[in-house]
Parts: structure tokens; C-alpha cells; sequence
């Protein structure tokens, strides 16, 4: 059975692995939250979980969790707040077991902490796996190892977890509306092919999961979407009633703003057709959403709505992308410009005479033309303060260390007045995406208590 | 009618999102007076003929007129992606930016 409540109150806690958490801590403390939902997980950052697993068998999950986990498991426990989060990337069991360790320091009996597992399908990828994203070519044609591969699995693997009634759930890659979906399903027990409503439950997660980007962030742009103290920017709240209709709202005392620009740029961020948002749930349409400010910071969103669902899952694959190096070094003052492109052309020479260096590496000059390179031939004449920024990837660390030896002697055979040489070597990695039976991907949820 | 150049960023903002090597970008009138010419001046084949080196794919518009925005999604234009790109912005983030730089004819005020 069902609870009979009006309406549900879900926060953000996260939109992406780095984010804020003192603005979390707010809103566990003072949000009267039913849920905190913390989305960390992006193509990037599932790859990097999967390497940091690879180096090291016991992490693979968010680096923040257990400071993530200190800071707002008190308040969520004295207000009732159940966690929901992706924060277990390519490794949740470990991560569940972290929560229970920051449970047991923190002097908090019984939490209940249920772990989603069963996104990795790395065993299930074989050498003709087509890869719908790189023009349909096979996995075996990508000619790099394979990392690792996970599906983004929907609230039919989540409800079980939700169901368990735990306190904190942590799941790996699922795809990031269904966070908040899953928690919403079950509160107001929709029909698992109730698409207008699983349509519009999409929304509310969409809107949510990138945290701020609905609050304020990600917005600003002096004096013409101006932030009101972009310091201390507020996470979102969601007040959801039983039809999906959604107020977004923020703490009154938070930084940020929401109104109808910060939601519309929201709600089509990052899909693709409005009318046809493809998640493990629904067929989502945000097309003919409705946006009504009613009041100071808060937007009604209503009209989201849905078709059937996909039949297949999408996959991220993971290869070893080698390593990434990348270097600079800086002119500034009379005549910058010219010197940086003096250092840029000398650079050009001598790399091009290097095999294996040769048209494999990249070089800007920050300042004159570099971010949007490829966008705009034209550079500026004049520009006081450069840096002459080279990046290169490549499976073989020497010809790397090659590059960014040639940059920091530039320092000594370069134009004049060449400072602040950096360069630093990261491990990469590629992505690609595939599809994948449903039945081919088994869930399950292991239940953990402190 | 007389009529003179400004930046697209006089009108309207926008919001650039990438998924793999596609490029997103949705852009809003602020007002909704200004929405009839950008959507008739801003199509994908402008958008596509400003940038031929950065993008290489096809541009697909999608129309919400009763939000007065537009959306653009532009395959192949993030220079291999976050993963693979050798770029500064590697998420083309600031693509959104370079949209806005460019330049919509409208009426001059009397």
C-alpha cells in the first residue's frame, strides 16, 4: 500500500561529481525534505570511476562520498530525509559499505543502505557490439582496450531498492531523471505504463538532476542575466503532487534566482528532440511543457507527457583513451601577442620533425584565439597577456613527455620574457555507445545497516 | 524599412549541452516581440555555413514557439568530444557563445 500524501519534497544535492555541498547541507537541514538526491555520474566521470577501480579494486566510487555523506547524514536522519544517489559509479558495493563506515563514525544506529547492483555489462560486449554513436562501426574497429561498460538502467531496477525502504540508496549508472522518478513512482504508485505521467515524472527529474543549473548556475552573464550573490547559490527543490505537476523552487535565504530563463534553458538542455527524450522509462515529450511563475523563485512546470518506452538500454563503453598531456607557457605585456605566436610557430617547427608527434597534437595561444579555435580563423593583433597552451593524447607516455619537454625549453630558447611554464600528464579515456537488451541486464539490491 | 546589424546576444541567451561528439544549443528571445526574426534569421544553414570547421555533421532545429526558443543540435561538433577532443573545452560549453556572436538584422528604431 501506498501512503496518502498530497505531495512529495525532493532536493538536489549534487548535479555533477565536483558540485557544491554546503548548499546541500542547507537543504538537508532546513529543506523538510522527503528525499535528497545527489547526481554525480557523466560520460567522463563513469570512465574515470572505472580506471580509479582499475588502479586501485577497493574505489571506483565518487571521491566525495564520505565527505558528502558526513555532512548531511545527521540532519537527513533528524528529519526523516531518505538519500537517493548515483555516487556509486563503477563500484557500489564499496561505496555502500563507505556510507555505513561514515554511519558507524558518526554514532548512527540501524541506518539502512541498499545498493543497486547489476549496471555493468562489460561481460556482455563482444567484438561485433555495434557502437551507434561512431557511425555504426564495432566495438573490435575502436582498436583500444576495452575499460569497462554499464547500462543506464531505469526505475524498474530502482524500485525494488526504493521499496526495501532504505535510508540511503546508492545505485552506479542509471540514467539521471530516474533518480528522482524512481522516489515519485512509488509514492504516488504509478502504473509502470502510465506514459503521460512517467512522462512528465521525467521532467521533474530532468529539471532537477543538474542541480543548480536551474538556480542560477550556469546562468550568469553580467548585465543581462544577472545572479543575485552567485556565492551562495541554492540548490533546487521540487514540490511534486500526485500528477507530476512540479514547483521549482529554492531556500528563501539561498543565493540563485529560478524563474522562467533559468527553467526553459533547463528543460531542454542536453536532450536531443523535444518531443522525444529517450530514457530506460518513457518516450519523454518536453514540447508542449507549460511555465507559469508563481511567486518569488518558484515555477509551476506542467504539460510534460510520454509514449512508450525504448526497447533496448542504452551503454557507455569505456576504452583506454592513454594519456593526455597538455602544457603552457606564458607572455605578457608590450608585444605579447607577437611573442606568443612566435613560441606557437617555433613550437610548430619542431614537433612537426618528431614521428608519432607529427599531426597528432594541438596548439593554441589563450588570449588570442584558442577556445573557439576551430570556430574563428581570425586572431586579434594585439593581446598583453598569453599563454601558449599545447595538448597532445597518445598511448605512449615518452612522445608525450617529448612534447612538454620541447615547451618548457622554450623558457631558454624561446621568444623573451616566456614565464610560468605548466605541463602535467592525465590518464584519458574514450567513450562510445552502444544499445542492449533488457533481458540482458540483471539487477539486484543488496541491503547494508550500521 | 530601415534596418541595422546587432549580436544575437542583444536578443536572446542560450544554454550549450554535449552528449558524445553533438554539440546542443537552445536559444531564448528575451522577448517574445524579437522571436519572429531570430527564428527566421537564425536557421541551421547559418549556423552551419558560420562554423564549417568546427562543425562537421548536420544541424537539426527544433522549434518551441510558445517558449519563444529554439533548439539546435549539431552532430559532430565538438571536435571528437570530452573524451577524445585536445580542446580547451572539450564540453563545448561555450559554444553557446559563439551562437550568440552572431548578427541579426532588425528594424531601426525610429
Amino acid at each position: 500500500m501506498h501512503k496518502e500524501i498530497a505531495m512529495l519534497r525532493m532536493g538536489a544535492g549534487a548535479g555533477f561529481s565536483s558540485d557544491r555541498l554546503g548548499p546541500a547541507v542547507d537543504l538537508a537541514e532546513k529543506g523538510e525534505l522527503d528525499w535528497l538526491v545527489f547526481e554525480t555520474i557523466g560520460e567522463r566521470t563513469l570512465a574515470f570511476g572505472r580506471r580509479d577501480r582499475q588502479l586501485n579494486p577497493q574505489r571506483g566510487y565518487n571521491p566525495k562520498l564520505a565527505a558528502r555523506m558526513r555532512a548531511v547524514l545527521p540532519h537527513c536522519r533528524a528529519n526523516g530525509t531518505r538519500i537517493m544517489t548515483n555516487m556509486g559509479v563503477a563500484h557500489v558495493e564499496a561505496a555502500a559499505q563507505v556510507v555505513v563506515e561514515v554511519a558507524r563514525e558518526l554514532g548512527i544506529k540501524g541506518l539502512k543502505v541498499a545498493a543497486l547492483i547489476g549496471d555493468d555489462v562489460t561481460e556482455q560486449m563482444r567484438g561485433d557490439t555495434v557502437l551507434f554513436d561512431y557511425g555504426g562501426r564495432r566495438l573490435d574497429e575502436v582498436g583500444r582496450p576495452l575499460v569497462g561498460a554499464n547500462a543506464y538502467v531505469g526505475i524498474d531496477a530502482m524500485l525494488p531498492a526504493v521499496e526495501t525502504g532504505a535510508d540511503v540508496i546508492i545505485t552506479g549508472r542509471v540514467a539521471d531523471p530516474s533518480l528522482y522518478l524512481a522516489p515519485i513512482v512509488q509514492q504516488f504508485g504509478w502504473a509502470r505504463d502510465d506514459w503521460h505521467r512517467l512522462g512528465q515524472g521525467t521532467l521533474v527529474g530532468h529539471l532537477m538532476e543538474c542541480g543548480m543549473q536551474i538556480t542560477g548556475g550556469y546562468f550568469g552573464d553580467p548585465g543581462y542575466k544577472d545572479v543575485p550573490r552567485p556565492a551562495d547559490i541554492g540548490y533546487p527543490i521540487a514540490d511534486i503532487n500526485e500528477s507530476g505537476e512540479v514547483v521549482i523552487s529554492k531556500l528563501s535565504d539561498s543565493g540563485g534566482l529560478v524563474n522562467m530563463a533559468t527553467v526553459k534553458e533547463q528543460i531542454f538542455y542536453e536532450i536531443h528532440d523535444p518531443a522525444r527524450y529517450l530514457t530506460p522509462d518513457v518516450t519523454a515529450d518536453f514540447s508542449r511543457v507549460q511555465l507559469t511563475e508563481t511567486g518569488l523563485d518558484q515555477v509551476r512546470v506542467t504539460h510534460g507527457t510520454g509514449g512508450e518506452r525504448p526497447k533496448q538500454l542504452k551503454v557507455t563503453v569505456g576504452f583506454d583513451g592513454g594519456l593526455l598531456g597538455e602544457g603552457s607557457i606564458s607572455y605578457a605585456g608590450v608585444n605579447a601577442a607577437a611573442r606568443g605566436r612566435l613560441a606557437r610557430d617555433t613550437m610548430v617547427e619542431r614537433l612537426d620533425r618528431i614521428e608519432g608527434i607529427r599531426g597528432n597534437y594541438r596548439i593554441d595561444v589563450v588570449g588570442l584565439n584558442a577556445v573557439h579555435a576551430t570556430a574563428r580563423a581570425k586572431e586579434p593583433e594585439v593581446a598583453e597577456d598569453v599563454q601558449v597552451r599545447v595538448a597532445m593524447r597518445s598511448m605512449d607516455r615518452e612522445l608525450i613527455e617529448m612534447v612538454l619537454w620541447e615547451l618548457e625549453a622554450l623558457y631558454c630558447c624561446g621568444p623573451a620574457g616566456g614565464g610560468g611554464y605548466r605541463g602535467y600528464i592525465t590518464p584519458g579515456v574514450v567513450t562510445h555507445s552502444a544499445m542492449i537488451d533488457r533481458d540482458a541486464v540483471r539487477t539486484r539490491v543488496e541491503v547494508y545497516e550500521s | 524599412m530601415k534596418t541595422r546589424n546587432i549580436k544575437l546576444h542583444e536578443l536572446a541567451h542560450a544554454r550549450a549541452g554535449d552528449k558524445g561528439n553533438t554539440s546542443d544549443i537552445s536559444v531564448w528571445a528575451y522577448s517574445p516581440e524579437d522571436y519572429p526574426l531570430i527564428k527566421k534569421q537564425l536557421t541551421p544553414e547559418l549556423i552551419k555555413s558560420s562554423f564549417p570547421d568546427l562543425i562537421l555533421g548536420d544541424v537539426v532545429r527544433y522549434e518551441l514557439d510558445h517558449l519563444h526558443g529554439l533548439k539546435f543540435v549539431m552532430s559532430e561538433a565538438l571536435e571528437g568530444g570530452v573524451n577524445s577532443s585536445l580542446g580547451i573545452d572539450s564540453h563545448g560549453k561555450s559554444w553557446s557563445f559563439l551562437i550568440l556572436g552572431l548578427m541579426i538584422e532588425v528594424p531601426q528604431k525610429p
